[in-house]
């Protein structure tokens, strides 16, 4: 081993190649630093502190939690999680879809992030431990060349936003293998944003809406929600100053009563997005309603494969009968889970029957529970928020 | 949403390319990335495929835009250059190697504000 | 399987792949189950209940280091090292980490699936020989079972060791302000071989660290001793997991500076590709120890004056406030460093 000395250095050190120095200045404690200052020196010009400001996206709450960032949010600034970690909110039911197939004896291909995420009785990595062929793929790529290898059926289930559905739009119009579908839980983001701020009593006051979902469709989605809403939306990356800058905007709009879509991601996001991965993402796909877990159920929001895709679609192709396990379970929790009263601001964890009993981070019921900075999972694990 | 990560293309083959991403390389699929891309173009990937060109001008472009929401002056700001910072601190993020003297010891302990 | 279908099943619980991940599923299942009936030694000085790298129990005037690891991984063979050197590397390191850097004596007993071809086990014998000899580990007593083929996948060893530790370094021995170091770069084991596991294919090299640290920690202790107050091997829940159980034993916080933590460029840049935490992931070639303040900087320099060691670092300090949890200053904000509660799998959000 000896022979192998590899340079070492810190995070803040070298990283070849100039795209990963340009993301490195992203993180500059400095710049970070100066902008929680003027993010504490707007929210003191607020009117009626505090502001309550939303993200919608699991890599942002990622990145506030590997980067600490909370810790330098000023009181005034009261940052919520939404419903925008795409596995959090993957019903139940969707989840029994793919464990049922799984018990039918079909290889399920899925994204690491789906594999804890529990169904009604069970996971999908609950079916692997008692003998299911489940494999975690990290590209959808990956899940393509799976089938190839293998003889029998392949399905992929497929978990994400529109920039994830995307990928899974490119795959099923590149010809797949015959024994290959898809089973779909991909989400669409710009009508929760709308459920959730017409519920009544919330507290939103603003949305950093997910850069990378809007690299997709463009921010200009996001001007009717404005329209309707009052809100402002201002779009953000995902590096520490990319979100701490997103904020800084959010909050200075709030400050002002704007109603506006500001765009805080510019070297990702346009007005427009891609037009070639949204073709191809509504040539596959169309919106239905559908249940989101623990919130609500949302209009247009889960993507389902269009009738010209049938041969793909893998709840066409298997006759998949979950209800089984529902019946083992027997359980009705979801409709006591409160989660979208939760993230609307207008009720705490602890309102909740089901907090720490029926469900904990363990085997946790609605999405504010799985999510790792889920309100409820962060609740249960400091008795509120943490205090550093 | 979903974990996007940037990287530099080494080489394209048809609808894929060899991306470095922070020194690490992997296949990428081009099917979706709405814009023609070149070796030496940055990309944003999302579970394997290319999301995103990202023109090098437009980082810059966010950074001015951050500046600009500071109070400090845009200008120091702007001269202030990160990288040459960062690179001088690099490799020594930990003390030097050599040593094990008493001076060494009082950094040491100073840097990780131990008082004894 | 959850709460809610075990309590309408009559309580009808499998094991799942979750109960071999290190972290608190594997502590209920000890606890609840397996362990439940043991009786621990009276006169044990480390036993069970303290839940270490391995047992201290007193002989004749010495303290007798007792501990025991089964070694079962895929693939066998892997960038860097093989199951052989795996279950030597982790024996000794679990000795050495509480003190007992001197092995006195290795048990190697293998189970092997009938079908395994003879070949990869003269592979394995020899990867386990060399390690014995790189870390002065007599092999004492052994034993060997087949299986029916697909009855076991491929091969498992376990091996037993035991030594004397003449100053005990129990994970229960921080306070505060006691330094932490670790003695190498961390990651490599884990990233490793899940990109190997899940065919990921980076075009970088990279190999686990898996190499027995008992010349390091021997070193380490020659010139620390006695103010070498704590060690353990980061090994399933990696450099987080290992902290947290450091602090909650100890009774105190542990502070952490990421920019001080060593990691190479590889392991940065496929946590970033993965969305994997570097942190959260398996080594089996480093360790950690609490020195006292005054010894620190000499201890770290016989590390890095070590050929295993030149990558060691002071990364934090044990402190009075945060007990039983670990900060992580970011250089951005602080967060807590958490066990990772599952096994580590690539996420895409």
């Amino acid at each position: 081993m000896s022979e192998r000395n590899p340079p070492i250095d810190g995070p803040t050190g070298s990283i070849s190649g100039s795209e990963g120095d340009d993301e490195l200045r992203f993180r500059d404690p400095e710049k970070a630093d100066a902008l929680a200052d003027r993010l504490a020196e707007i929210g003191d010009e607020l009117d009626d502190p505090p502001a309550t400001v939303m993200h919608v996206c699991g890599s942002h709450e990622q990145s506030i939690a590997k980067f600490g960032l909370r810790s330098l949010l000023p009181d005034t600034v009261n940052l919520v999680m939404g419903p925008g970690c795409p596995v959090c909110v993957t019903n139940m039911p969707e989840v029994d879809e793919a464990v049922a197939l799984a018990e039918k004896g079909v290889t399920i291909a899925t994204y690491g992030d789906m594999l804890k995420v529990s169904g009604t009785a069970k996971s999908l990595d609950d079916v692997r431990s008692e003998g299911a062929d489940v494999r975690v793929v990290y590209g959808t790529q990956d899940a393509v060349e799976l089938a190839e290898d293998l003889d029998g059926e392949v399905v992929f289930f497929a978990t994400g936003f529109e920039t994830t559905a995307a990928p899974t739009a490119a795959v099923i119009r590149d010809d797949p293998p015959e024994n290959f579908s898809v089973l779909s839980a991909h989400k669409y983001i710009p009508p929760a944003m709308e459920i959730v701020a017409e519920m009544p009593d919330t507290e939103i006051d603003g949305y950093l809406a997910a850069g990378n979902a809007a690299i997709i469709t463009g921010h200009g989605i996001f001007d009717g929600l404005v329209d309707r809403h009052g809100l402002p939306v201002v779009v953000g990356g995902f590096e520490p100053l990319d979100i701490l800058a997103g904020l800084v905007k959010l909050v200075e709009h709030v400050r002002d009563g704007d109603q506006t879509v500001e765009n805080a991601y510019p070297r990702c996001v346009t007005r427009d997005g891609n037009r070639v991965a949204k073709e191809q993402l509504w040539d596959v796909f169309e919106a239905v309603g559908g249940e989101w877990r623990g919130i609500a159920h949302i209009p247009n929001a889960n993507l389902q494969l269009r009738d010209e895709y049938a041969e793909y679609d893998a709840s066409k192709r298997f006759d998949v009968d979950a209800s089984y396990l529902r019946e083992q379970s027997g359980s009705r929790l979801l409709h006591d889970c409160i989660c979208g009263d939760i993230m609307a601001g207008a009720a705490d964890p602890t309102d909740c029957r089901l907090f720490g009993e029926a469900c904990t981070p363990a085997d946790p019921v609605g999405a504010c529970m799985v999510s790792s900075e889920g309100t409820c999972k962060i609740w249960h694990e400091y008795g509120g928020r943490p205090d550093l | 949403m979903c974990l996007g990560v940037p990287g530099e293309i080494r080489e394209i083959e048809g609808n894929e390319a060899v991306v470095d991403f922070w020194g690490v390389e992997r296949r990428v699929r081009l099917d979706i990335v709405g814009s023609a891309v070149d070796e030496g173009d940055y990309i944003l990937n999302h579970v394997g495929y290319a999301i995103r060109k990202i023109p090098e001008s437009e980082v810059e472009e966010t950074m001015e835009l951050f500046e600009t929401m500071l109070d400090a002056d845009p200008a120091d700001m702007l001269t202030d250059d990160v990288m040459d910072e960062l690179e001088a601190n690099a490799g020594a993020p930990t003390p030097a190697t050599s040593g094990g003297d008493e001076q060494d010891e009082e950094d040491l302990l100073d840097e990780l504000g131990i008082d004894v | 399987m959850s709460e809610r279908a075990r309590d309408s099943e009559d309580n009808d619980e499998r094991v799942t792949l979750t109960h071999g991940s290190g972290g608190q599923a594997t502590r209920d299942l000890v606890s609840g189950t397996l362990a439940a009936g043991f009786e621990d030694a009276p006169d044990s000085l480390v036993g069970l209940q303290d839940w270490d790298d391995g047992a201290v129990l007193p002989f004749g005037g010495e303290r007798l280091v007792v501990t025991t690891d089964t070694h079962v991984i895929q693939p066998p063979f892997f960038p860097g090292g093989d199951i052989g050197r795996l279950a030597v590397s982790g024996t000794v390191n679990d000795l050495a980490v509480m003190g007992a850097t001197e092995v006195r004596g290795l048990t190697s007993a293998v189970v092997v699936e009938a079908n395994y071809p003879r070949r990869n086990l003269e592979r394995i014998a020899e990867s386990m020989s060399e390690t014995c000899r790189e870390a002065s580990a007599p092999v004492v007593s052994g034993d060997t079972k087949v299986m029916g083929n697909g009855e076991l996948d491929g091969v498992t060893i376990n091996t037993t060791g035991v030594g004397i530790a003449e100053h005990v370094t129990p994970d229960s021995g921080l306070s505060p302000d006691d330094v932490v170091l670790v003695t190498g770069t961390i990651g490599e084991h884990g990233i490793s071989l899940l990109a190997e596991r899940e065919g990921i294919d980076f075009e970088a090299e990279l190999a686990s660290d898996v190499q027995p640290l008992n010349g390091l920690l021997g070193t380490a202790l020659a010139v620390g001793g006695e103010s070498i107050t704590a060690m353990k091997d980061p090994t399933r829940t990696g450099l987080a997991g290992a902290l947290n159980e450091m602090a909650r034993k100890s009774d105190v916080g542990i502070e952490i500076s990421d920019e001080r933590v060593p990691v190479t460029d590889d392991v940065t840049g496929a946590g970033e590709l993965l969305g994997l935490d570097p942190y959260q992931i398996a080594n089996e070639g480093v360790a950690i120890m609490g020195v006292e303040p005054t010894a620190a900087e000499r201890v770290l320099a016989a590390l890095r004056d070590h050929p295993k060691g030149e990558n060691a670092a002071a990364i934090g300090k044990a402190i009075g406030d945060y007990r039983g949890r670990v900060v992580l200053d970011t250089g951005i904000g602080n967060r807590y460093m958490r066990e990772p509660s599952k096994e580590v799998v690539p996420r895409i959000c």
